[in-house]
């Protein structure tokens, strides 16, 4: 009984790749693995779908929201290791494990009425008028500034996964062993060198494994995203612009599909999705595992 | 000298930024839910927990009907979820603890924590809303159970494991088979332990929005028929905070502020349960 309920596990993970595969047959036998990643056009008028856009759209997001989470979740880690006064660590601790906790859609909800409108109207102008004058990263900042846009997307996404990064780097950067650190403090390394020096080269792997588990998180995330990227089928070339990922496609549309080609199309997505988070998800549990063995 | 104190500033430099990124944190944390509670409260009536929704303008009306949907969908996600993860998780710690697929599939309940909740949504679209040929309140709960599953599957294993074999080899010296050692020794130690992976997996899927999207889809009317189409918090959320009406993002604002605090009490209850028991 109890072997049947593990292996449940398992047979939810086969079959959720098998019946996604099979409900997207006809889109696969259409549009071919290639063709279909490579075609922006996302016509479901005359039935000519293609994922690029949406692709594009996951990936800016994702890597975006790592650019703004990794150094500021580090920080975080740092702070919560070497820094804090040991009665405030626990309450810190609670504090970036309830950011954790906060749903995805209170998120969404909150970034398309608050943040999206500060972003609109302040951030974005004054973005433009400093770095949008620079040439070249200029074009990044062009376009009317509305706050529905990567930019504000990809922001929330960085405060959805601050918590993964940041737990995983504390846990890590407390395994850094103390005599090592009292050796360096003894010829006279001042703190941060102690972190950068032993800290940091010590947990790298760790650290590293926490990035990747959250680069799978943020792949994935639906509603925080949902409601300020604006779902739009075109690679956008500023970060002022609307767009689509992979997940608020399926999550607006899924269910106003109304031909049998769309709707295997939006499978094919989630195909998509699947594999590339379980190949992410996969990476960051083998990367945390050679460094618990070694 | 010189490099001294160029070290000692590179010093303070490093330690404030590292501040100020905790600052940022904690900023992100009280900014939402300061403006949660802000747009919230004021939209909390007696009304919005007694009262099905009326059409947006006539002002009134409540969300009955999507706590009742909620709490139906969540019961289904637990009575499935919570005996196949807390066995699950008896295999995992001893049974098949040295078992290679045992590893395997531990491994495997880590990736599924992490699989996007929207493609959970689709596959349960594909077995039971399509072959159905409509939106169903079972479906929502089995999409909420799957994402459940791995998470007590985890915690169980991971407290279970915790309870010293000392204790097992007492009761199997007593004579006892593993199954009443399992049932009367080990879950006995890992009692709090695993009651609190339930709770606050609860605490994970009552805030689930993506699978339920196309499981339980949504329904503006009071009904406990979980073959129908069943309104969730959630999805009422969505619906009405990218609805036109003002009086539609007054109440996604106070169901935001029930479900926040729902989740936010049911979390630190968790881990302070956690820390009561292993304390040492």
């Amino acid at each position: 009984m109890t072997f049947s309920a593990a292996m449940v596990v398992l047979v939810v993970i086969v079959g959720i790749f098998f019946s996604l595969v099979k409900q997207a047959v006809p889109a696969i036998s259409k549009f071919g693995f290639f063709g279909f990643i490579s075609t922006v056009t996302w016509d479901p008028v005359h039935e000519v779908f293609g994922a690029a856009a949406s692709l594009y759209g996951t990936i800016v997001t994702t890597v975006l929201a790592m650019a703004i989470a990794i150094p500021v979740s580090i920080g975080i880690a740092i702070f919560m290791t070497e820094l804090c006064p040991n009665a405030l660590k626990s309450a810190m601790g609670t504090a970036i494990e309830l950011l954790a906790a906060i749903p995805s859609i209170i998120y969404g909800m909150w970034g398309l009425f608050t943040l999206a409108p500060i972003m609109g109207d302040t951030v974005e102008p004054f973005l433009q008028h400093t770095i949008g004058k620079v040439p070249y990263l200029g074009s990044l900042f062009s376009g009317t500034p509305l706050g529905i846009d990567i930019l504000t997307a990809s922001t929330i996404l960085s405060i959805m996964i601050i918590p993964f990064i940041a737990s995983i780097a504390r846990d890590t950067f407390n395994l850094t062993p103390q005599v090592l650190r009292e050796s360096a403090y003894g010829i006279g390394a001042t703190k941060w060198e102690v972190i950068r020096n032993i800290v940091l080269p010590y947990s790298k792997g760790g650290v590293f494994g926490g990035i990747v588990i959250a680069m799978g998180r943020a792949l994935g995330e639906t509603m925080a995203v949902a409601f300020v990227l604006g779902n739009k089928h075109e690679i956008a070339r500023s970060l002022l612009d609307a767009s689509a990922t992979i997940t608020v496609t399926l999550a607006n549309e899924f269910t106003e599909a109304d031909s049998d080609m769309y709707m295997a199309s939006l499978f094919y997505l989630a195909v998509i999705l699947f594999v590339m988070s379980l190949i992410t998800l996969a990476a960051a549990k083998f990367i945390l595992k050679e460094r618990a063995k070694s | 000298m010189n490099t001294l104190s160029k070290r000692k500033i590179q010093n303070k430099v490093a330690l404030s930024l590292s501040t100020l990124a905790a600052a940022i944190g904690l900023f992100w944390l009280c900014f939402i839910l300061w403006d949660v509670f802000r747009h919230g409260l004021s939209f909390i009536t007696l009304d919005l927990f007694t009262k099905d929704p009326v059409p947006p303008g006539f002002g009134g009306g409540g969300l009955r009907n999507a706590f009742v949907g909620q709490m139906l969908i969540t019961l289904v996600a637990m009575v499935i979820g919570i005996p196949i993860g807390v066995l699950g998780g008896t295999f995992l710690s001893e049974y098949g603890r040295h078992s290679r697929l045992g590893r395997f599939i531990s491994t495997l309940s880590d990736i599924m924590v992490s699989v996007p909740s929207i493609v959970i949504g689709t596959f349960v679209y594909a077995i039971m809303v399509k072959p159905i040929g409509h939106f169903n309140g079972w479906a929502g709960g089995v999409a909420l159970a799957i994402i459940m599953i791995p998470v007590v599957i985890r915690t169980t294993e991971d407290m279970m494991a915790l309870v010293p074999w000392s204790l097992r080899e007492a009761a199997f010296a007593l004579g006892a088979p593993y199954y009443k050692v399992i049932t009367q020794v080990v879950y006995r130690g890992a009692a709090t332990g695993i009651f609190t992976g339930i709770l606050l997996s609860i605490a994970r899927v009552a805030g689930e929005t993506a699978p339920l999207l196309f499981t339980s889809f949504n329904n503006s009317f009071f009904t406990t028929n979980l073959n129908d189409s069943m309104p969730s918090l959630t999805v009422t959320i969505f619906q009405y905070a990218m609805g036109p009406y003002d009086d539609w993002h007054g109440m996604a604002w106070a169901a935001a502020l029930v479900i926040t605090v729902a989740i936010l009490i049911v979390t630190i209850v968790g881990r302070l349960l956690i820390k009561w028991r292993y304390r040492s």
